[in-house]
């Protein structure tokens, strides 16, 4: 049940999550959680807002609304960094100490890129790139591989990964906030290096290469007697031209493989290093804060540095003093009266309100009790979604604690 | 103004998937989706009809609407419809469907122990493209067409529903049955993805797309309808979800959007039942007043963007529970989809 009075003092708050003191340190933000949280506007309004502190940032995100992509001026998927125009604000840092990679005191503000993973692109770029050029246009017309890198619902986790890796290697940003994709498997981007090695290291890998290096006949007779129930099954199942297909697909990628498992390797490596921070996105439903649960819980499996918990779409009261059941039986002693019907109806919709916002701190409290460290920063939620740059430094202004008036809603 | 009674459904409309045997349910993430597909289901059952609801993502989302332990790859009875329904429950499992997909049709259970032994499973649920997906979609036609001599039309369930991946996937996900299609030109594999197309494109199957009133959701929902059309697949109803009533007259809403409501009455009106009209007070309360108006706003732009989609629709209350829906509160939902007529 919702209580009836303002919500009781509670168990534990959370540790307030600073959000600009890792806006002015760290290197690599991860923002991670389920679908439909406001997961890619969080990153937005973390980079604009570090680059309005003065950093160099580039966002990379998965599948903007379409709105959010022209608010930061993305018109096209090109999977190239844009420049984003209009960061204006110039914000000193809050805490002392110099901003890495600026002089101290120095005010300026940094430059804030953007860019929409096309992870397509990405994919054929790897090839491109290390593969010879024979090679690579055998392999970019295979149907196999045509398929997987377009529509294989793991790829993007990997391309993300891979992009991630290659704006690094630039070293031309020196924040760079990273969103993922909305999968329920958002976190699958960490088991990629693992999961390329089981494939790379295991028999099927050499199993699938014979037709390619054999020719597709003589498959049956270079396997030996070991392999015999498998290539049954294999020709059986899935036919022999389609195994051709697949052959012929991971040969042309043996060779990248190796370099492709090294860097998801070394991004591992860099995700799990000092200098990066993970923050999980959530909204304040059940279903949500489940998944953030999730999130936090594996991050510390693997020792990934966690930020805290961005909390999005808070509804809060202004005047939560007058509680719920104060409000309805208010409300309905006017209409039972017939008298002021503006009144009464303004009493309902409060009560409503209060409801809604003590729901929303009870399940935070939940989630605080089972993860009583975690940092929380709270976002309100907005009428529209956000959709200018405005309304993503709003946004950024909450993240950073700061009370800014919403910005104007409507045309 | 009479004061807002509990929640009340659009006017009744005559039950446009009478012949659906699929029904595939998405929606955008947070949309409530599996809460929606549960309700269908449980709608459908009603009136000693047999009904399998199935979910595919691997997250055990059905097993904690219902309350219950994790579901195995086995067909569980989860809930009762009303006059003798039952709706039973199916958490696909790729690696398992795919094993038995191949015990199944090529009596190889040997060979699938061996297939696994060599990561080739894991390869074919995991890494290959869109493999997964096949033997998702798979699994669902294979139950919508399993036979039952000792049912009424011969047939082991009435319906199958299934909470489906999200709507910026659901095109993706039912074409890739016809992507490997293309790929297998020729053998076993081609004929089942052909099979399994064949249903998807039929009248057999509607999907339906869960959505909010909010831009994201609805712009998505837009989107997917427009991608599942031009990939012919049958788009069902759209579900309105978590609605929350209009709390303001018509005639006061615009007045509240634009900060004129009465103030005087309304501190008349506190004071009338003893609540001190403090200033503070009236301007935050104005304020809500005036968030909400525009929320209804933005809410009746959205309904109208989806209204230009042309699909029936039904809307659905938003529940607060804190824990999550409860049982009760999904015969209420699919109560709520009964008198609305999407199943009749």
């Amino acid at each position: 049940m919702i209580p009836d009075t303002p919500v009781p003092p509670p168990v534990r708050e959370p540790p307030v999550l600073d959000v600009d003191a890792h806006l002015d340190d760290a290197r690599i933000i991860v923002c991670c959680g389920s679908g439909g949280v406001g997961k890619t506007t969080t990153a937005a309004a973390l980079a604009l807002r570090a680059a309005e502190r003065g950093r160099n940032v580039v966002v990379l995100t998965i599948d903007p609304a379409r709105r959010l992509a022209q608010a930061m001026g993305l018109t096209e998927l090109d999977n190239t960094p844009r420049r984003v125009m209009d960061v204006s604000g110039v914000r000193a840092p809050r805490h002392a100490g110099p901003v890495p990679s600026r002089a101290a005191g120095e005010s300026a503000p940094g430059e804030l890129w953007a860019m929409m993973l096309d992870m397509k692109r990405t994919f054929d770029d790897i090839v491109l790139t290390h593969a010879s050029r024979e090679r690579a246009e055998a392999l970019l017309a295979n149907p196999f591989y045509q398929s997987l890198s377009s529509s294989f619902a793991g790829t993007q986790e990997y391309m993300a990964m891979e992009k991630l890796g290659q704006l690094q290697a630039t070293e031309k940003w020196d924040l760079i906030v990273v969103d993922t994709p909305p999968t329920r498997s958002a976190l699958d981007f960490l088991d990629a290096p693992q999961r390329l090695g089981a494939f790379l290291d295991g028999r099927l890998l050499r199993l699938l290469l014979v037709p390619a290096k054999a020719g597709g006949r003589a498959y049956m007779k270079v396997l030996g007697a070991g392999f015999s129930i498998m290539t049954r099954a294999l020709t059986r199942v899935i036919g022999l031209q389609l195994l051709t297909d697949v052959s012929q697909f991971v040969s042309a990628l043996e060779t990248m493989f190796g370099g492709f498992r090294q860097r998801a390797e070394e991004t591992y490596r860099l995700l799990a290093a000092p200098g990066t921070a993970f923050f999980v996105v959530a909204a304040p439903e059940p279903d949500a804060l489940r998944e953030a649960s999730y999130f936090v819980d594996r991050l510390g499996t693997e020792e990934m540095p966690l930020a805290g918990l961005v909390l999005n779409r808070v509804h809060r009261s202004r005047a939560a003093a007058l509680s719920a059941p104060r409000s309805l039986s208010g409300a309905e002693v006017l209409a039972e009266r017939g008298e002021f019907p503006l009144a009464a109806a303004v009493l309902r919709l409060h009560a409503d309100r209060v409801q809604l916002s003590a729901r929303e701190h009870l399940l935070r409290e939940r989630f605080t009790m089972a993860h009583p460290g975690v940092p929380v920063a709270e976002v309100p939620a907005l009428a529209e979604d956000v959709h200018d740059l405005d309304s993503l430094r709003f946004v950024g202004d909450q993240l950073g604690g700061g009370l800014s008036e919403p910005p104007a809603v409507g045309a | 103004m009479p004061p807002p009674g509990p929640y009340e459904a659009p006017a009744r409309r005559r039950h446009p998937f009478r012949d659906v045997r699929l029904h595939v349910v998405s929606g955008k993430g947070g949309t409530g989706k599996t809460t929606v597909a549960a309700a269908l289901a449980l709608a459908l059952a009603s009136g000693g009809h047999k009904v399998l609801l199935v979910e595919v993502e691997g997250r055990q989302g059905l097993a904690q609407l219902f309350d219950s332990p994790p579901l195995p790859y086995e067909e569980r009875k989860i809930a009762s419809g009303a006059g003798g329904g039952e709706v039973f429950a199916l958490a696909i499992d790729p690696e398992a469907a795919l094993l038995e997909y191949l015990e199944l049709f090529y009596n190889m259970k040997r060979a699938g122990r061996a297939l696994k032994r060599l990561g080739a499973v894991d390869f074919a649920t995991t890494i290959a493209p869109g493999l997964r997906d096949v033997l998702l979609t798979g699994k669902a036609k294979e139950a919508v067409s399993r036979e039952d001599k000792s049912r009424r039309l011969g047939l082991a369930y009435d319906c199958v529903v299934m909470d489906a991946p999200p709507t910026g996937r659901i095109a993706r996900f039912l074409n890739v049955t016809a992507e490997v299609a293309g790929l297998a030109k020729v053998g076993p594999v081609r004929g089942q993805a052909e099979s399994v197309m064949a249903l998807l494109r039929s009248p057999r199957t509607a999907v339906h797309l869960v959505t909010l009133l909010e831009e994201m959701p609805t712009q998505e929902t837009r989107d997917g309808t427009r991608e599942l059309r031009s990939q012919v697949f049958p788009v069902g109803a759209i579900v309105i979800n978590k609605m929350r009533p209009p709390l303001l007259p018509k005639s006061e809403l615009a007045r509240a959007r634009s900060g004129s409501l009465d103030r005087g009455e309304l501190a008349a009106g506190l004071k009338e039942v003893g609540i001190d009209a403090e200033p503070e007070l009236l301007t935050a309360l104005l304020e809500e007043a005036a968030d909400h108006a525009r929320r209804v706003e933005l809410e009746n732009a959205e309904r109208r963007a989806l209204a230009d989609l042309r699909r029936p629709s039904y809307e659905l209350p938003l529940l607060t529970d804190v824990d999550r829906v409860d049982l009760g509160g999904l015969y209420r939902l699919a109560d709520l989809l009964r008198a609305q007529g999407m199943v009749g």
